[in-house]
């Protein structure tokens, strides 16, 4: 380890590190937001449910740097950019959690529904104001898997040459130099858990009214 | 692309594309064997005893957070001046890919165990089968659908990373989509992205039949309606 080379990249890790939480929670938000109304037509709806599912289980499947590079070929853009890796990684975060929200509202009882419904709460209100919290924890525990893969996904994009964490990783192996590759790993370590701490505490802020248990 | 693909000259030969595949299925068979062969037995035991199930499960959560890629490097440039030639990046590569393969099919197998309806190993001990009979002709065959499942997941990381090796120099399919890059060649390194999806959509379907095969029909009740129907009285 040399640390004089850290304080002198400073700048440019912190620029890198960055970057790196960027290209991780950004694709989760949006993934998210898209997944709230795909999941809960998917739960209303045999056929979506089928479709959606099926698509996302293909998707699921194919490796994520296959996907950084087709995916410039399918809508045109540089390969470079990183708008790929935001593309992708929403895609593969829209797969896991449309499944989820279905799941989460599946567990909603069947006697909270009905008393929801005898209190005069109308559908779209229903869906946001009874639904969706009791959903929460099922669905912040699959954005934990989310948010921590996706970290270590971001930094495969490094091979194509996407600015984040990752290039720390190839100059540590063009020059044969250790201390970049250890700060790397490090530090995508530590945004793991930052951002798994994240979404706990938004789960735990969120479900406020559940009685407290011990958080696993 | 589908030019690239069309071109005969690409497919044969010793860096062509058949070649390639064969090395990407034979390093990923390679750490998915030798994980299969540390995780198992563990997966059984802490199931049956449950013994070190945290453990287990803080193992899992961390390995995901690891990039694959950082510690790909880490241990070429750390093991690179022990070996001599090729292994200097074959092992570190099988290394890491063995290390992502434990945690999906440990926990399969231990979720498998866990999730085995303890009236039936009842019901297995009290027809006076032994221990071992217990866990290998009754715990699991009834493990087997979530084992399967968690072998899929790690078929699934292996391949996808086995890709990324290849930036270290591992053979397989990785080759094309890091030596387009080097030379700036989006033919082939969209070519080699379009295989590696291709082939792991197909090993996945192919897992998928094999627990088709494998699971007993009694516990995906894929038993005929009628015979259901009797049998239920």
């Amino acid at each position: 380890m040399k640390f004089d080379w850290i304080i002198q990249q400073s700048g440019t890790i912190a620029g890198l590190f960055w970057s790196h939480l960027v290209l991780s929670l950004l694709p989760v938000l949006i993934g998210l937001a898209l997944a709230l109304p795909l999941g809960w037509i998917a739960q209303r709806s045999g056929i979506f449910k089928s479709i959606f599912l099926g698509g996302a289980g293909l998707l699921y499947t194919i490796p994520a740097l296959a996907l950084f590079v087709l995916l410039p070929g399918i809508i045109g853009t540089k390969i470079l950019d990183p708008m790929n890796v935001v593309i992708a990684l929403t895609l593969y975060t829209l797969a896991l959690l449309i499944r989820t929200v279905s799941d989460g509202l599946d567990s909603v009882p069947e006697e909270t529904l009905q008393a929801a419904d005898a209190m005069g709460y109308r559908a779209f209100h229903r869906l946001v104001a009874v639904e969706l919290p009791i959903a929460t924890p099922v669905i912040a525990a699959n954005l934990r898997v989310a948010v921590v893969s996706n970290v270590s996904v971001v930094s495969v994009a490094a091979l194509i040459g996407t600015p984040q964490l990752g290039l720390l990783f190839s100059q540590g192996m063009q020059q044969r130099f250790l201390t970049p590759i250890i700060v790397g790993i490090v530090l995508c370590l530590i945004l793991a858990v930052l951002l798994d701490g994240l979404v706990i505490f938004l789960a735990a802020r969120l479900t406020s009214w559940q009685p407290r248990k011990v958080q696993s | 692309m589908i030019d690239w693909l069309l071109d005969l000259s690409h497919w044969t030969g010793s860096d062509g594309v058949l070649v390639l595949v064969a090395e990407h299925l034979l390093y990923s068979a390679i750490a998915l064997l030798i994980a299969a062969l540390i995780a198992v037995p563990i997966g059984l035991y802490v199931g049956h005893t449950r013994r070190g199930v945290v453990v287990v499960a803080g193992l899992a959560n961390i390995l995901r957070a690891l990039p694959s890629i950082g510690l790909i490097v880490l241990l070429v440039i750390l093991f690179g001046p022990v070996f001599a030639s090729d292994l200097a990046f074959i092992v570190p590569s099988l290394i890491v890919l063995i290390l992502l393969a434990i945690p999906p099919i440990l926990t399969g197998t231990y979720a498998g165990m866990v999730a085995v309806d303890a009236a039936v190993v009842d019901a297995a001990r009290g027809m006076g089968y032994p221990a071992l009979g217990i866990l290998f002709r009754v715990e699991l065959p009834c493990a087997l659908p979530l084992m399967l499942s968690g072998l899929r997941g790690a078929t699934l990381q292996v391949i996808s990373t086995a890709t990324i090796a290849a930036y270290v120099s591992l053979g397989g399919i990785g080759r094309l989509i890091i030596d387009g890059r080097a030379q700036n060649d989006y033919a082939q390194m969209a070519a080699g992205a379009f295989l590696v999806a291709v082939l792991a959509l197909v090993v996945d379907l192919l897992i998928g039949l094999l627990s088709f095969l494998l699971v007993s029909p009694g516990l995906t009740r894929r038993i005929p309606k009628a015979v259901r129907r009797r049998s239920a009285y």
